[in-house]
């Protein structure tokens, strides 16, 4: 039996996607842009899953956008956002921990002339509307904070920051990357005020290979890509239809039990941490205010990557800290203070729908096995 | 009109009586890299092959890129296969070579009649073909001593063929046939080298790789393995042995001395090899280590490893600095793939400070608290096996 504990990674994708994505590949297989009857229904099942994915966010269906993925999503609203407010100044606020599709996106656009603050969030994990209001300037345009931290689960105010944010300068372009946080809390793009947000498909059960991006109505960013004016000339390029299909159904699937799992979530993640409790080589991040299905682990003194695939010979799947970061040191355990032998030795546990309570207590014994018989310094 | 290669034997023409047999493995060689590309023929005659495409899809560029990666080749050509008869070779020789006369200064024609029954001779046909061309492009000038471009007319017994230019093949001696070698390929820059230079010389080459999982990853083995397929167009297939060997690392880790911890991994690998050589009638084991590259490849750290062998160790980047091992590597196309992050052995089990002289006498007292002989024989025994080969 496989455990797979790395959902924020991705996830398997579900019957629903499979189905509607099988669908759109061998019956309304049309490209949406034809005129005849095949094309038509290929863009009935983009429109649908444009309503389903719209209602999830707290949008309406023409606000949102769909993309190759959370990538290109948050490089469109950045480089885009960027782009169309240059007449209004130049200087660009990101958080310290947001995905590399963020930060790195900011160092391009800081190369290219535009400034950018980098807030650090203190020991506790916080970003403080406070705090962003003190960064911005009389040339800010443009903010991007992410709703859960990919590594280590941590939950920022989204709504008290765009609030805030408002007050000092209203026409400020406020994005939000909401990979970690779509589908499993509540998200509310209109009513937290937010001119661009972002989601992915396979986070969700859904096939890799499409996100969208949610864009306020009267809000402009330029597009990046020309050519046939698809999505209303904002991304062009043919419809990845089967992928779009997919997200939409797993993402109607999950708006019937969110609550539901949520609270499997936290029933999962204080299991963990009693299987864990009590072993003085373990430490499991606690941060004020974080979401219960990304669990960030350390083991000082060993390497997490060994640990890793040690739990892999017991086929257990995890991360060391992002699974972006393809073995790079974690600019985010860096940011929120944990020492070097920290860092090294963090892991991260993320559940998903499938989890069940026995997958972690046979992990947790699996990793104090671990940590009995691999080698450390 | 039918395009053909014609490659010319590098250093077995001076093989006496051994020349065919040479030959013969080097055709072999030709043929299993060719196969995938369709239907050929190949013959031989004067020290020449003739490769000869017989399906119309065969892709003779990527032939081309094949053959320039096979050992025993010196050089050979994309050559045009005319009917014996004057007139037609002239006109083929002007059609055919259109690019590469436009763009030279001089040239000058060569002829080999192999068939006497052509009613012309060599020098005619020089002289023929040599005015029509200089007719058809008046820039040219002739210079028979150093010619930009040498058009060469071979008349043989089936047809007659043109070329103008030859290729280099990559020299040294057919694969196969002078026995092999069993290479320790870690994964890094070295190994894959040296691997290429014994083939280059002839041996058949096996590859053998110590996992340590979970130090190691199976990304990492990939790799290893990512490296004997692209080795493996020069070296021909590679019997590819890869050794659990985590449970040694770790009795390294609990029995002997840190600053030994390398030497004595070295000496087990080599204790394995050995046996898998032995076994398997391998005639040496083959590594990549350069003198004083790092702390196993000083002089001493190298006696200490060979004491444990009784084969012959060759190193053929032995006396290589980097960059020459680097610009090796590129050339065969292995460098991109040896620098990808994965661990080999990992290192929670390098030593902060090694023994850069060891002595033997303290190495094997550093191995004799405790008994290595029962994980080494299960090692050999649980090692896996199989073949690489590049599609």
């Amino acid at each position: 039996m496989e455990i797979y504990l790395d959902n924020s990674a991705t996830t398997r994708v579900c019957a629903q996607a499979v189905d509607a994505a099988v669908r759109t590949m061998t019956e309304c297989y049309g490209n949406p842009s034809s005129l005849h009857r095949k094309g038509l229904q290929a863009e009935q099942a983009v429109r649908q899953a444009r309503r389903q994915i719209a209602k999830a966010m707290g949008a309406a269906p023409e606000q949102v956008y769909f993309t190759s993925g959370a990538t290109e999503a948050n490089n469109l609203a950045l480089i885009g956002g960027a782009e169309a407010m240059r007449r209004r100044g130049d200087h660009i606020i990101v958080s310290a921990v947001e995905h590399p599709s963020v930060l790195e996106t900011a160092n391009r656009l800081e190369q290219n002339g535009f400034a950018v603050t980098r807030l650090i969030p203190d020991q506790n994990g916080r970003i403080t509307p406070q705090q962003l209001t003190e960064a911005m300037r009389e040339d800010t345009i443009l903010i991007s904070v992410m709703l859960i931290n990919n590594e280590v689960g941590l939950r920022f105010p989204i709504d008290r920051l765009v609030k805030a944010a408002r007050r000092v300068r209203p026409e400020v372009l406020f994005h939000c990357d909401a990979v970690q946080g779509f589908c499993r809390i509540p998200v509310f793009a209109e009513r937290w005020d937010l001119d661009l947000l972002t989601v992915s498909g396979h986070k969700v059960y859904a096939p890799k290979g499409v996100g969208a991006l949610y864009l306020k109505k009267g809000r402009r960013v330029l597009p990046q890509l020309t050519g046939g004016g698809q999505e209303k000339g904002l991304r062009s390029g043919t419809e990845n239809v089967p992928a779009i299909a997919g997200f939409g159904a797993a993402v109607e699937m999950l708006c019937g039990c969110q609550a539901e799992l949520y609270r499997h979530y936290e029933s999962l993640k204080s299991v963990l941490e009693q299987a864990l409790e009590g072993d003085p080589r373990i430490v499991l991040h606690r941060y004020l205010d974080a979401i219960p299905y990304i669990c960030s682990i350390s083991a000082a003194g060993y390497r997490s990557e060994i640990l890793l695939h040690a739990l892999e010979q017991q086929n257990i799947y995890l991360s060391s800290g992002s699974a972006c970061a393809g073995g790079k040191p974690s600019h985010v355990l860096k940011a929120l203070g944990l020492s070097p032998a920290d860092r090294d030795g963090t892991l991260r546990v993320s559940f998903g729908k499938d989890t069940t309570e026995s997958d972690l207590n046979t992990f947790a014994a699996a990793l104090k096995n671990a940590l009995d018989t691999v080698a450390h310094s | 009109m039918k395009q053909i290669l014609l490659i010319k034997n590098g250093e077995i023409a001076l093989k006496g009586l051994n020349r065919t047999t040479f030959e013969s493995i080097l055709i072999k060689n030709i043929r299993r890299r060719l196969k995938p590309l369709g239907d050929f023929k190949i013959e031989r005659a004067q020290s020449t092959i003739y490769v000869e495409p017989l399906s119309d899809g065969f892709d003779m560029e990527e032939a081309v890129n094949r053959i320039k990666k096979i050992f025993g080749i010196a050089a050979f050509h994309r050559a045009w296969a005319v009917e014996k008869d004057y007139a037609a070779i002239e006109a083929a020789a002007q059609e055919c070579f259109s690019d590469i006369l436009e763009d030279a200064s001089s040239f000058k024609v060569e002829a080999k009649r192999a068939d006497k029954r052509f009613p012309m001779d060599s020098p005619a046909i020089c002289r023929e073909l040599g005015g029509a061309l200089l007719a058809r492009y008046p820039h040219l000038r002739v210079d028979v001593h150093q010619p930009e471009v040498t058009v060469t007319v071979e008349v043989r017994e089936r047809a007659a063929y043109l070329h103008a230019g030859s290729i280099t093949g990559a020299g040294g001696m057919p694969v196969g046939g002078s026995g092999k070698v069993l290479l320790l390929l870690s994964g890094g820059i070295d190994s894959p080298v040296a691997g290429y230079m014994m083939a280059k010389r002839g041996l058949e080459v096996g590859g053998i790789h110590f996992a340590a999982p979970p130090y190691t990853s199976d990304r990492a083995l990939q790799k290893v393995e990512t490296l004997g397929e692209k080795m493996s167009e020069y070296c021909g297939r590679i019997p590819f042995f890869c050794v659990p060997f985590t449970k040694l690392q770790e009795a390294i880790r609990d029995h002997c001395p840190e600053e030994y911890f390398t030497i004595i991994m070295r000496r087990m690998m080599m204790r394995i090899a050995s046996q898998i050589a032995a076994r398997d009638r391998f005639g040496a084991l083959v590594t990549g280590e350069s003198v004083g590259q790092v702390a196993s490849q000083t002089l001493q750290a190298l006696c200490c490893t060979d004491a444990v062998c009784d084969l012959p160790v060759f190193r053929p980047v032995i006396g290589m600095d980097k960059s020459e091992i680097v610009s090796i590597a590129r050339r065969i196309d292995t460098y991109e793939t040896s620098i990808l992050p994965y661990e080999d052995c990992c290192t929670v089990f390098t030593p902060r400070h090694p023994k850069t002289r060891p002595q033997l006498a303290a190495v094997e007292a550093a191995e004799a608290a405790f008994d290595f002989a029962p994980l080494i024989q299960r090692a050999v025994e649980d090692t896996a096996w199989k073949l690489l080969v590049s599609e």
